[in-house]
């Protein structure tokens, strides 16, 4: 029971630890997202070329556990693209009529595999560190779209007197500024079959367009739906309130 | 009660038997009303609209929504992105709840205004109060169910509240959760409260208006109505008028729904629970942080109760002393309108609690101003905080004595005739165009 007043006095005191271990951050810029503003849309290439940066760049390590294939269709792959990239994973199944756990190409109906097995796995194979999924991370920081473009762009050379721990890298945007993970992104690290060039930059950004849309892929529905609701509610207030003048006019006289 | 003219025959059979045509045409369309309610009026139906919104988005998604500390994330997840409509049901649900509190909010300070607590209105007040408390149950509750770092970190420290009171406090705990951490057996239990006491609320809801149409209205001069001059029928008077305030409050509340459904939620939650790592800064949901403030900002002993303790008793009485309001303001005259010195302290509160809000939502060790270190928000904390208890404690029952209140008019229609007899422009109604 003696644990439960520690969480309480842990919680009092938990304002003081975060502003020192927040205080070094920069806060990141306020990008241009096509995402954004009132009829804000995701832009098809940047979300394809985002999905390669994940597939050959974070899938290593991070996961993705709440998208399927078939949601790529959403990002303007037709069926077949998706059929083909769900069979070329390989998913772990069973068990079967043996009672054998097996292994079979994905199906579009699956979940993306995940870089490893579990946890433990994951931290085993990166230093401790644990390299988080991917599905909710715009919306999981504080700065979504914005801080992930920021993390990804604002590696440095460790700045005058900070010391970096081994396995560590300095971050501008990243609280407390060392990150475990090294820069993820090199120039022309993979080949668009767009013929866009590869800068970290434009990886960067389509990689957050790409991560942007699995945390809010129903962004475009939402914001297409608000404007016919604010359209309709506006126009009705309007003749309300026409009606609430007329009805009370009746009094005044 | 006098039976209603009705001509059809299936409607005067039914309520010949079951008297429901009879009682709306009596509680909906006769009940007189003052006739000079201004908007702050419309709050009232407002909320019951958003309290029959909430239950029914929330039926929809307990359809979906499994209890378990394994799937309750995830399974809000297949909401937001697999159930049809589903992230529209959730983001009314989630903006519906701060919505709620605005409004209530807003009415509690209507009340507060024109001296609705006031006799022969305590009960509905103090039924009010009851609302509040069983809102905020619930809203607590419900941050808990989606199963992120704030609603696991949230139900640790709020649920260790309880462990404040002496000798039986830790006991009190573990039967809370349902074991020796907040756990499966806690997210279920919460669930099942959180489904049971909207509809508690409900029935709180019938009461507040049963003790409503009993005396009616207040109204903005606060003076009791004298007769026909002063009172319109409740239909279609107010009926259009609360249908235009919905209109705005709708275009209002889309916008967050539509454009900003996490606007007022807290990143983390979208992290799923860990109890393994505490989130940095554990905030509770907005609308708690005016007694989360009350609550932090007692750091010191007194006698044999400690800190700890007299934070969490002061939260709770922050609540409690609006029970017993109506016998703290003695002052006869309802409306501070009418109220030289309370209506200037009035406005002092109203600004006492948003700087209570702000800071529940800083770190009580952070300096207000940058470059005045030795000013915390605990320190402000403790002022306001002071404030609010010397408001309801002692400045009220001092002002039922020597304030002098301005003259009454004789009646309703009368400042509206002195007017110019022009209704719209009557002082009772600021908020209204000409």
């Amino acid at each position: 029971m003696h644990k439960l007043a520690t969480i309480v006095s842990l919680w009092m005191v938990i304002a003081s630890g975060h502003s020192l271990a927040a205080g070094s951050a920069l806060v990141p810029a306020k990008q241009n997202w096509s995402f954004n503003g009132l009829f804000g849309t995701f832009d098809r290439g940047a979300l394809q070329r985002g999905y390669q940066v994940y597939n050959e760049v974070c899938a290593g390590c991070h996961g993705l556990r709440l998208v399927a294939y078939r949601n790529l269709t959403e990002i303007g792959l037709t069926e077949q693209q998706v059929k083909k990239i769900a069979a070329s994973k390989t998913v772990k199944d069973g068990p079967n009529d043996e009672g054998e756990m097996y292994e079979r190409s994905g199906r579009p109906s699956d979940r993306f595999v995940m870089p490893f097995a579990n946890k433990n796995a994951a931290r085993a194979a990166n230093n401790g560190a644990y390299p988080p999924d991917l599905s909710l991370m715009v919306k999981a920081r504080v700065g979504g779209a914005d801080y992930l473009y920021g993390l990804l762009t604002g590696y440095q050379e460790t700045k005058k007197g900070v010391e970096i721990p081994e396995g560590m890298y300095y971050n501008k945007y990243y609280p407390g500024n060392l990150i475990a993970m090294p820069s993820p992104l090199v120039e022309e690290g993979i080949e668009y079959p767009d013929k866009t060039k590869a800068t970290v930059k434009q990886m960067a950004q389509d990689v957050t367009v790409f991560l942007s849309w699995t945390a809010e892929p129903e962004i475009e529905q939402r914001k297409r739906l608000g404007i016919k609701v604010l359209l309709f509610l506006i126009i009705l207030t309007g003749l309300l309130y026409a009606i609430k003048k007329r009805v009370w006019s009746q009094l005044h006289n | 009660m006098s039976k209603t003219n009705q001509t059809n025959s299936v409607v005067k059979w039914v309520d010949d038997r079951l008297p429901v045509f009879t009682f709306m045409q009596h509680e909906l369309h006769e009940y007189p009303t003052p006739k000079n309610l201004n908007y702050f009026w419309n709050f009232g139906s407002l909320a019951g609209i958003v309290l029959v919104t909430m239950i029914v988005t929330g039926i929809v998604l307990s359809m979906h929504y499994t209890p378990h500390v394994d799937y309750a994330f995830d399974s809000v997840e297949r909401i937001m992105r697999d159930v049809n409509h589903g992230w529209l049901i959730r983001y009314v649900h989630m903006n519906g709840a701060s919505a709620f509190f605005i409004i209530v909010f807003i009415h509690i300070f209507r009340g507060l205004y024109y001296g609705s607590y006031k006799a022969p209105r305590e009960l509905l007040w103090m039924l009010g109060v009851l609302i509040l408390l069983l809102m905020m149950a619930t809203a607590f509750l419900g941050y808990v169910l989606p199963w992120g770092q704030m609603s696991f970190w949230g139900a640790t420290v709020i649920t260790n509240l309880f462990s404040a009171i002496p000798l039986i406090g830790e006991p009190i705990v573990t039967w809370l959760w349902g074991g020796f951490s907040v756990d499966n057996a806690t997210l279920n239990r919460f669930f099942s409260l959180h489904f049971l006491l909207p509809f508690v609320i409900v029935g709180v809801v019938v009461l507040h208006i049963v003790a409503l149409h009993t005396h009616g209205s207040n109204n903005p001069v606060g003076i009791d109505t004298t007769g026909n001059d002063d009172q319109i029928p409740f239909h279609p008077y107010y009926t259009v008028k609360d249908l235009f305030g919905l209109g705005v409050f709708l275009v209002l509340f889309s916008l967050f729904v539509f454009y900003a459904p996490n606007y007022l939620g807290h990143p983390d939650n979208y992290i799923p629970a860990d109890p393994l790592q505490t989130p940095p800064h554990i905030v509770p949901e907005w609308y708690f942080l005016p007694f989360y403030a009350i609550l932090r900002s007692i750091t010191f002993d007194i006698w044999f109760l400690d800190a700890k303790l007299l934070g969490v008793i002061a939260m709770f009485a922050s609540i409690g002393l609006l029970f017993i309001l109506p016998w703290l303001d003695r002052s006869p005259v309802r409306s501070a309108r009418f109220r030289p010195i309370y209506r200037q302290f009035y406005w002092v509160l109203v600004i006492d609690c948003f700087i209570l809000g702000i800071v529940g939502a800083n770190s009580p060790d952070d300096p207000v101003f940058s470059g005045l270190d030795g000013f915390q928000f605990i320190h402000l904390g403790m002022m306001s905080t002071a404030y609010y208890f010397f408001h309801f404690l002692i400045l009220l029952p001092l002002l039922s004595v020597i304030e002098k209140p301005d003259p009454l008019p004789a009646s309703i229609n009368e400042p509206i005739l002195g007017g110019g007899g022009n209704a719209a422009l009557a002082p009772g109604k600021p908020m209204e165009k000409p």
